[in-house]
């Protein structure tokens, strides 16, 4: 039941929104109170889960569409768990930032804005192949038009790209769904066997990999984070992007253990090749989202080499880094939305110095670069550390290539930190812009905070993210 | 003394009801002063409708077991009875949207007609044998002859008209002499004997199966016989538009399939190969057309001539989950089409212009209702989650993998990803379109015109979008104890 309400609150609270005649504020901050409430209703649901035991916990199946085996079935292992509540948490920091920044058309932005939430947390909570893909493709609903209606002066061309790959892919998924349930008998997670059909496991990836994005499939991101509006940026490089990685956990991975295990070392290899050209373009970026959201392409390889190292360590890493990258990225791009509300641009050239006089910018912002760039003793490094350690056991080359990932990423923060906060100030950069206002500190901190917490204190994620904290073996009899 | 036959009246009522609708109609014409004409006349149809729906409905409770009637000539079985609920619930939606339509005089006519095209298609799709499938396709076709051309002082209906005289005539020709050729290959009209005849693979028939098939073809708008669709549906009146394509659509499919798998099981590995060409051209034919359109009913047109191939991909199945894939689909697609034809005539009368894509700019901004209702039905009509268009596909997609036609599943599944490019594109006309573009399209200012009665019709095709993905099962229960009265 508690899954359901995650899923049913923000949905509700959207169709809320829309109805009810309320001000500007006044409908953007219902929004925001939901939101609130959806984190609320995630913390009840973390402490109610038990962490040690194994399987899925609060769960709730019902038929739903018993002549092909379809059903409504939702649950949580540890995992998802885990990266339904970063998704909440971004959302909120999300929301809280449009009502901030005032959006136009304030009920329909925010109906849409919980509308996602619902969606990505169904996406998160899915057990069933079929709901899966109804979660994977309502979030591209509201996507297309808070892309297309609220984005900057390229965003039809943005929000085209976009929804052309992912339907690609999600096409291909639906195939894929189809042939799946057809010769399993059921759509259902639980109830379905593992299959060996290469076919319909690509099928599965291709969706992963255009929506992850991974190289060479990420065409879609760079005009689409750089023209939707800051805090859909935001959601879309931190969470869903993670559904993806859910997908590649929860379906391509324990459902097709052949077929994974045959091509694992093409999909490392073009892992590999997306975390260091990522990196690179981030190095390479004339502004600051170009930075965040190419370092966004290299993390989502990082993340992916995790997972396909199939290895103890390995999976324990990705769904940490995960975690970090989600609550890192988010926060950048919304430090970011604020630099670029007071300079007007995010063009590197037009900023610097923004230091000076700026104590809590600088202070925030260097503190969420730190751990964007894996210093050690912050939770990514741990992550991080993880994955190089597990893709280790798949050959010391990919464990090179983490290795060269990692220096790129201090690279590209720190080229993005100091263009903003050092050198002498740009042209953009007027003497009477604000430091950062407590209300936009009110949005950020939350963030930095968890990411903090998990530095102290990794191993709440990593160690109780899958059954028994036994990873490989979980992939293999609990999800398969 | 002559004995006489029994009548099933039951079984026929649903046809007698919208024929006396129709009769009352058309007396009003003569009779009722001019200023309740209209009124009369379309509570009459609406009630004919209505009555029709809920007289099928008690059909189909009452017939677990398919029987013939008249000797042989009608079939009373779930399959006819769901189809007849089906087409009485579009017939009542596109009365309430035709109330404002403008229309000089004839308003009593226009309904006693769609009545009468009502009661053809009802009487169509309980034929029993190629007499009375000729006889209830001439009916509602004549009636649809004339309902295109009604509005007299448009000279786009008018020529709407007469192409699909001379098309549909053609058509009927031909399913008229293939229905000939059968005869004479089996001697027997009714599809029970030529199935039993034993004649398959007997040139004649084949060639007679041919032909009524390119005659069915016509009827639902399928590709290469669908040239006609696009002038007509543009040219008639938006409101007839709508129950041309959701009504004419489901009874044609409906017939198709029951023809094939009654009168025609022994040659399935053939028909069921044609339908795939068929379906498969129509994807290709509807979907790339659809791309090039500026004016919305031309763009539907296209759409529906593309959901002809989804729809005929259940039917090549050949099985009965085919069977339930197309009653399930038609439901979601019926609401869809007609919905979305009726916020185009919201449009059309706010501008009193026809409706191209610019002129939607806006429009979801201007008219919430309107503009989130379009939006869920282009995104039902391109399979998205959250409306019944995504598990029409999905089931019609099942059914073709599990009869072994893959092939079909990625040709739809390539359709649909190019379907998205004109469904969205709507999308973006109603929301996304840029300040001077806004400008450019006409803004009629004030308060739309108080059009009660296609809100409903709207908000009731929403309804269905919505609540056939939510009640998927139920739904699809009554689409297999329709399936099931089929000798699969």
């Amino acid at each position: 039941m508690l899954t359901t309400a995650l899923i049913v609150l923000p949905v509700a609270g959207a169709l809320l929104v829309a109805a009810l005649p309320l001000t500007r504020v006044g409908s953007a901050g219902l929004a925001f109170l939901v939101a609130l409430l959806e984190v609320g209703l995630w913390v009840v649901a973390a402490a109610r889960f038990d962490f040690d035991a194994g399987g899925l916990q609060l769960g709730t199946t019902r038929e739903w569409v018993e002549s092909l085996g379809i059903s409504y079935a939702v649950g949580f292992y540890g995992f998802s768990l885990w990266l339904a509540g970063a998704a909440v948490i971004v959302f909120a920091a999300a929301i809280g930032y449009a009502l901030w920044a005032g959006r136009d058309r304030p009920r329909a932005y925010h109906a849409l804005m919980l509308f996602l939430t619902g969606a990505v947390v169904a996406t998160f909570a899915a057990q069933d192949v079929l709901l899966f893909y109804v979660a994977f493709e309502a979030m591209l609903i509201p996507l297309y038009v808070l892309v297309g209606v609220w984005g900057g002066e390229r965003r039809l061309a943005a929000t085209l790209t976009f929804v052309v790959y992912t339907m690609a892919g999600s096409l291909l998924m639906l195939a894929a769904v189809v042939a799946f349930g057809v010769t399993q008998g059921t759509f259902s997670l639980a109830g379905s066997g593992t299959s060996d059909n290469t076919w319909i496991f690509l099928g599965f990836a291709v969706a992963f990999a255009i929506k992850a994005p991974l190289f060479p499939f990420h065409g879609w991101l760079p005009l689409a984070y750089r023209q939707a509006p800051v805090e859909v940026a935001a959601v879309l490089s931190a969470i869903v992007s993670k559904t993806a990685i859910y997908g590649f956990l929860r379906i391509a991975l324990p459902k097709f253990p052949e077929p994974a295990d045959e091509l694992s070392v093409a999909i490392l290899l073009l892992a590999g090749a997306g975390l260091v050209y990522g990196s690179l373009l981030a190095f390479r970026a004339p502004d600051l989202r170009g930075i965040v959201a190419y370092s966004s392409l290299a993390q989502m390889g990082l993340i992916t080499l995790g997972v396909f190292a199939v290895d103890d360590l390995g999976l324990d890493g990705a769904v940490l880094q995960s975690v970090n990258h989600a609550l890192v990225s988010a926060s950048l791009f919304l430090l970011v939305g604020m630099v670029e509300r007071r300079c007007g641009t995010g063009d590197l050239a037009a900023l610097g110095g923004m230091a000076r006089g700026r104590p809590v910018l600088a202070t925030v912002l260097l503190v969420a670069g730190m751990i964007a760039l894996a210093v050690p003793g912050s939770t990514t490094f741990a992550g991080e550390f993880l994955i190089m350690a597990g893709v280790y056991g798949q050959g010391w080359g990919y464990a090179a290539i983490v290795a060269v990932g990692i220096v790129l990423a201090a690279m590209y923060t720190l080229r993005l930190i100091s263009a903003v906060l050092h050198v002498r100030p740009g042209p953009a950069v007027r003497e009477e812009a604000l430091d950062l206002r407590p209300g936009e500190l009110a949005l950020v901190l939350p963030l930095v905070v968890c990411l903090l917490g998990l530095s102290a204190w990794p191993a709440l994620v990593s160690q109780s993210s899958f059954p028994g904290d036994d990873p490989v073996r979980a992939l293999a009899e609990e999800l398969g | 003394m002559i004995p006489t036959p029994k009548v099933d009246w039951l079984a026929l009522s649903p046809t007698l009801a919208l024929l006396g609708a129709s009769g009352v109609a058309l007396l009003a014409a003569v009779l009722v002063p001019e200023w309740m004409r209209k009124a009369v006349a379309a509570g009459t149809a609406l009630a004919g409708f209505v009555l029709a729906a809920l007289l099928a409905g008690v059909v189909f409770d009452r017939s677990p077991d398919s029987q013939a009637l008249l000797s042989e000539s009608m079939t009373r079985d779930r399959l006819a009875a769901l189809a007849q609920v089906i087409l009485a619930l579009v017939g009542a939606a596109v009365v309430l949207l035709s109330w404002e339509e403008r229309r000089r005089g004839s308003h009593a006519e226009y309904y006693a007609l769609l009545a009468a095209a009502g009661a053809g298609m009802v009487f169509f799709v309980g034929a029993g044998n190629l007499m009375t499938l000729f006889l209830g396709l001439e009916w509602f076709s004549l009636s649809l002859y004339v309902l295109v051309a009604i509005d007299t002082e448009r000279a786009d209906s008018l020529e709407a008209g007469l192409k699909y005289v001379i098309v549909g005539g053609f058509g009927s020709a031909v399913l008229l002499f293939g229905s000939a050729l059968v005869y004479g290959a089996t001697g027997a009209l009714g599809f029970a004997q030529i199935a039993a005849a034993g004649a398959e693979g007997d040139a004649l028939l084949l060639a007679g199966l041919a032909m009524i098939l390119a005659g069915l073809a016509f009827k639902v708008s399928a590709a290469p016989f669908h040239m006609w669709t696009p002038d007509v549906y543009q040219g008639a009146p938006t409101s007839l538009t709508a129950f041309m394509s959701a009504a004419t659509k489901t009874a044609a499919m409906v017939v198709t399939l029951r023809v094939l798998v009654t009168a025609f099981p022994a040659d399935s590995d053939l028909w069921t190969v044609a339908l795939g060409v068929l379906a498969a051209a129509s994807l290709a034919w509807g979907n790339l057309g659809a791309l090039a359109q500026r004016d919305v009913k031309r763009l539907l047109a296209y759409s529906s001539i593309s959901h002809a191939g989804f729809l005929l991909i259940a039917v090549a199945a050949a099985s009965e989950r085919g069977g339930e894939a197309l009653l399930y689909y038609l439901v979601p697609y019926s609401a869809m089409s007609v919905g979305a034809f009726a916020v185009v005539a919201a449009r059309e009368r706010e501008l009193t212009r026809p409706v191209t894509l610019d002129s939607l700019a806006g429009l979801g901004w201007e008219r919430p209702f309107y503009g989130v209702a379009l939006w869920v039905f282009m995104l039902g009509m391109a399979g998205f989650p959250l409306t019944g268009g995504l598990f029409g596909k999905l089931f019609a997609f099942s059914a073709a993998y599990d009869a072994g036609d893959a092939w079909l599943v990625l040709v739809g599944v390539a359709a649909t990803l190019v379907s998205l490019a004109y469904y969205l594109n709507v999308v973006r006309w109603l929301y996304m379109r840029p300040g001077p573009e806004l400008r450019a399209a006409p803004v009629a200012g004030g308060a739309p015109p108080r059009d009660p009665a296609l809100a409903v019709a709207v908000g009731a095709a929403l309804a269905v979008t919505v609540g056939s993905f939510v009640l998927a099962q139920p739904l699809l229960d009554l689409a297999s104890a329709a399936a099931a009265s089929l000798p699969f």
